[in-house]
């Protein structure tokens, strides 16, 4: 993209739209939340990274995963090993049998650390492990499954069963992952105070900014030629294949896109919140995760963002204000969405929105915005980039 | 957004919401009597807790919501109870205790959200809640970190002694020790045969328990197992049980698994009160039976610190006072006990510090005493645990325990017992 390509861009209504979001997040919520709420805020949006992932995922290419809190977990426990051995340093743990080993293996009588445990000494390693490792784990799964023509509800259920089975081994073999407990109070980041609120607010700096490069490679992802072999594989799989392409291939690269989406979410969240459990990665943890993508509109990348920042804060608000019918709100406003509105938000913002942006926007026409006029009639209109023609009729708003 | 804050005023819940002017005009007139009563804010809270000139903010933070709830309920019930009454007899410091209540919803990561919001956006005085350890692990360096005070009620696994908890529940070796004594003296118990839940308290607790029955007492343990949270096929245990015939099963099975435990082993044809094996649990208070069945369990033994027929006026009055308050069928078990101490140790500390300051009372707690227990007396040991009674009931067919047994000393906390690691 040339220099007025991208000035182009950013004028275009997609570009509006993602200026907005960065504007609401880097600007306006830092203002006006205290560093507490604003770390409430830089969790939710941990859980943006897997929303995003699933709308590429499921909501593109049609593969629904019921278990992207295994990715999540496993991201999020690859940072938090590392900040335990950080904060398991021999003069910390003074008291145990065996000093410099994490206290729940002190605990369970292990008297060093598992070899598993050993790389994550290393920072660098770290970095590489929570993109690397739920990568790996969703290359095999998909290698496994799509090349055996394994899809639908069949590869849903079997996602589910795969959050089941870490689960039970992570709470399990307690001696070496926490069990139950998770992995508790980690405390420094290479000798930075993680919990201070400065270091938080930071850390929701970095959060948001690994958010919006996850938003750019899911948005290069999509409006490519990829994207719509993807949205064709959902559509119509069959041809796809019998036109020559290696349906399993794209299967398993947009899984393993979503798995390294939600690795880097799970990081985020652990560092962010101070602790990984195994909570995260069960069945009922992923299927909230489908429902933050449910309502953000499956089809919309942004969508997913504002998905999951609003299933949490109405998630905190309702259990704050009304600690004893919290679960009722919830489940009202779940089905409410799902009964109302199936696209989502983002749906609906097409539908009633967008229409009224038209209106006010199209006195602007003349100034140069190539924007407003044919974003009213849906198809294949209102891209922006000249060069990248639109790619999916199902998500006429791009982003 | 707005606080679900409520308070109790003299045991009419409500009335206070309706009577702001009244209570206005009354602390008008009364002024002159109630600053003398009640030391100056500022005086009594100089690190910006929730305190005005007459109420003062505490957090409960239980799981009402979620797979704990049947658990943590009354836990809750307990500790309003307490605040009810500490308000009726004229507050803390001249001050009526308000609460403001979380959810935990049996999810670690909430509880260690919901402390930080109680302890940054609320300003607690204390928090009262936390039960299972996990959610303990969750809250704990949350609570460390913003220097907030605890009270924990729940029996747990020791091997933890934080500056900002208050356990008002028996570690580990006050709910093992006495009692394997007496299931070795009283009953002639040779060979044990150890089961719990696969997480950290049963794993410590089983780990003292083989420690004192094998170092300490010379006697043998036959069996070793464990089983998920919420496991719920018991029959491979039950016949290794039926093959090695063990005298004692020491059990600390939690949870929903403690209903197919029991039914399971009734169903395979033991009868517990016949006491071969006897059944020493450490996990099943009133609250688990009536969801075991009475029938189910009769005759088994339990090692706690309170059951609710105990017999003596302080638990008669608690007894009569938490039905009063939520009604007739409700049974108490150890953990609601252990959770209403919270609330008057809290007040008793604060008094004795003369402030709501968490490092002045923190420096007050040792030798703390509470005479109106209805475990019956209670000490804070400098440890943050309390000095307490072991004591051992047979479960009878109507959900009670009857006591056979208590210790004649009250039983040290020892969180770090030198020997059992």
């Amino acid at each position: 993209m040339n220099n007025s390509a991208l000035s182009k861009w950013f004028v275009s209504r997609e570009g509006v739209y993602y200026l907005l979001l960065a504007l609401l997040l880097v600007v306006i919520l830092p203002l006006v939340l205290d560093p507490f709420r604003l770390n409430m805020v830089g969790k939710y949006l941990t859980y943006a990274f897997v929303a995003l992932g699933l709308v590429m995922c499921w909501g593109k290419a049609g593969i629904l995963s019921l278990g992207q809190g295994v990715f999540f977990g496993l991201g999020g426990y690859c940072m938090a090993m590392f900040l335990k051995l950080e904060a398991s340093s021999p003069e910390n743990t003074a008291i145990q049998s065996t000093p410099g080993i994490p206290d729940f293996m002190d605990w369970n009588q292990l008297t060093e650390l598992p070899w598993f445990w050993e790389p994550f000494h290393s920072f660098s390693f770290t970095l590489l492990a929570v993109i690397g490792v739920p990568v790996l784990l969703a290359f095999i799964i998909g290698f496994a499954m799509f090349t055996r023509r394994v899809g639908g509800v069949y590869f849903a259920i079997i996602t589910q069963a795969i959050a089941a089975i870490l689960t039970i081994l992570i709470i399990g073999q307690q001696g070496f992952t926490g069990g139950i407990n998770g992995i508790t109070d980690l405390q420094t980041l290479n000798g930075w105070d993680i919990r201070t609120d400065e270091a938080r607010t930071t850390l929701y700096f970095i959060c948001v900014g690994m958010l919006f490069l996850c938003l750019f490679v899911a948005r290069l992802v999509q409006n490519r030629k990829l994207g719509r072999i993807l949205m064709a594989m959902n559509a119509q799989e069959n041809r796809v294949r019998f036109s020559g392409y290696d349906v399993a291939a794209f299967k398993i690269f947009v899984f393993c896109l979503a798995a390294a989406f939600a690795g880097v979410g799970g990081a985020m969240f652990t560092l962010l919140v101070g602790f990984m459990s195994p909570s995260f990665i069960g069945i009922v943890a992923s299927i909230e995760m489908v429902i933050f993508c449910a309502l953000g509109g499956r089809l919309s990348i942004l969508g997913a963002v504002y998905g999951a920042l609003i299933v949490n804060a109405a998630k905190s608000g309702f259990s704050e204000s009304f600690p004893e019918l919290w679960p009722f709100a919830m489940g009202a406003l779940f089905i409410g969405v799902v009964l109302a509105f199936p696209d989502g938000l983002a749906g609906l913002y097409r539908s009633y929105v967008m229409p009224l942006e038209d209106r006010l926007f199209r006195r602007d026409k003349d100034k140069g915005a190539p924007v407003a006029g044919t974003a009213a009639s849906k198809p294949a209109a209102a891209n922006e980039n000249d060069d990248e023609p639109v790619i999916d009729n199902y998500s006429p708003e791009k982003s | 957004m707005k606080m679900n804050k409520q308070s109790t005023t003299g045991g009419t819940t409500g009335r206070w919401g309706l009577g702001r002017f009244k209570l206005l005009a009354a602390s008008l007139v009364l002024a002159a009597t109630a600053n003398a009563a009640a030391p100056p804010t500022e005086e009594v809270n100089t690190t910006g807790l929730a305190v005005t000139d007459d109420t003062v903010t505490v957090g409960i933070l239980h799981s009402i919501t979620g797979t704990m709830a049947i658990s943590e309920i009354g836990s809750v019930q307990a500790e309003k109870l307490a605040i009810s009454q500490i308000n009726e007899a004229g507050g803390v410091l001249g001050r009526q205790v308000e609460y403001v209540q979380e959810d935990g919803a049996s999810d670690w990561p909430t509880f260690a959200e919901k402390a930080r919001k109680l302890l940054r956006q609320d300003n607690v005085a204390a928090i009262f809640g936390a039960w299972t350890s996990a959610s303990r692990k969750a809250v704990l360096p949350v609570i460390e970190q913003y220097n907030g005070m605890l009270y924990y009620p729940t029996f747990y696994e020791g091997l933890e002694q934080s500056p900002n908890v208050v356990y008002t529940g028996q570690e580990a070796t006050q709910q093992i020790l006495a009692s394997l004594n007496w299931a070795a003296e009283e009953k002639g118990a040779k060979t044990f045969y150890l089961l719990g839940s696969d997480y950290i308290w049963p794993r410590t607790s089983n780990k003292i328990a083989r420690k004192h029955i094998e170092d300490m007492r010379g006697l043998k343990v036959v069996g070793e197992e464990y089983y998920p949270l919420g496991h719920t096929q018991f029959n491979s245990v039950i016949n290794k049980i039926k093959l090695r015939k063990p005298d004692v099963i020491f059990a600390s099975v939690v949870g929903g698994s403690n209903v197919a435990f029991y039914k399971q082993m009734k169903a395979a044809g033991f009868d517990f009160t016949e006491e071969d094996p006897l059944l020493l649990t450490i996990s099943v208070t009133e609250d688990e039976i009536r969801g075991i069945g009475g029938e189910n369990v009769e005759g088994i033994y339990a090692s706690m610190k309170y059951f609710q027929s105990l017999d003596n006026p302080n638990n008669e009055e608690f007894v009569a006072a938490f039905k009063e308050a939520y009604g007739d069928d409700m049974v108490i078990g150890d953990v609601t006990q252990a959770a209403y101490l919270g609330p008057w140790l809290w007040k008793a500390a604060v008094e004795k510090a003369g402030s709501f300051d968490i490092d002045k009372i923190r420096e007050e707690f040792a030798g703390i005493e509470f005479n109106k227990a209805p475990e019956g007396y209670v000490r804070i040991h400098e440890n943050h645990h309390l000095w307490s009674k072991t004591r051992i009931g047979q479960a009878q067919s109507d959900g009670q325990y009857k006591v056979v047994y208590e210790t004649e000393e009250l039983m040290e906390p020892d969180p770090f017992p030198e020997g059992y690691q």
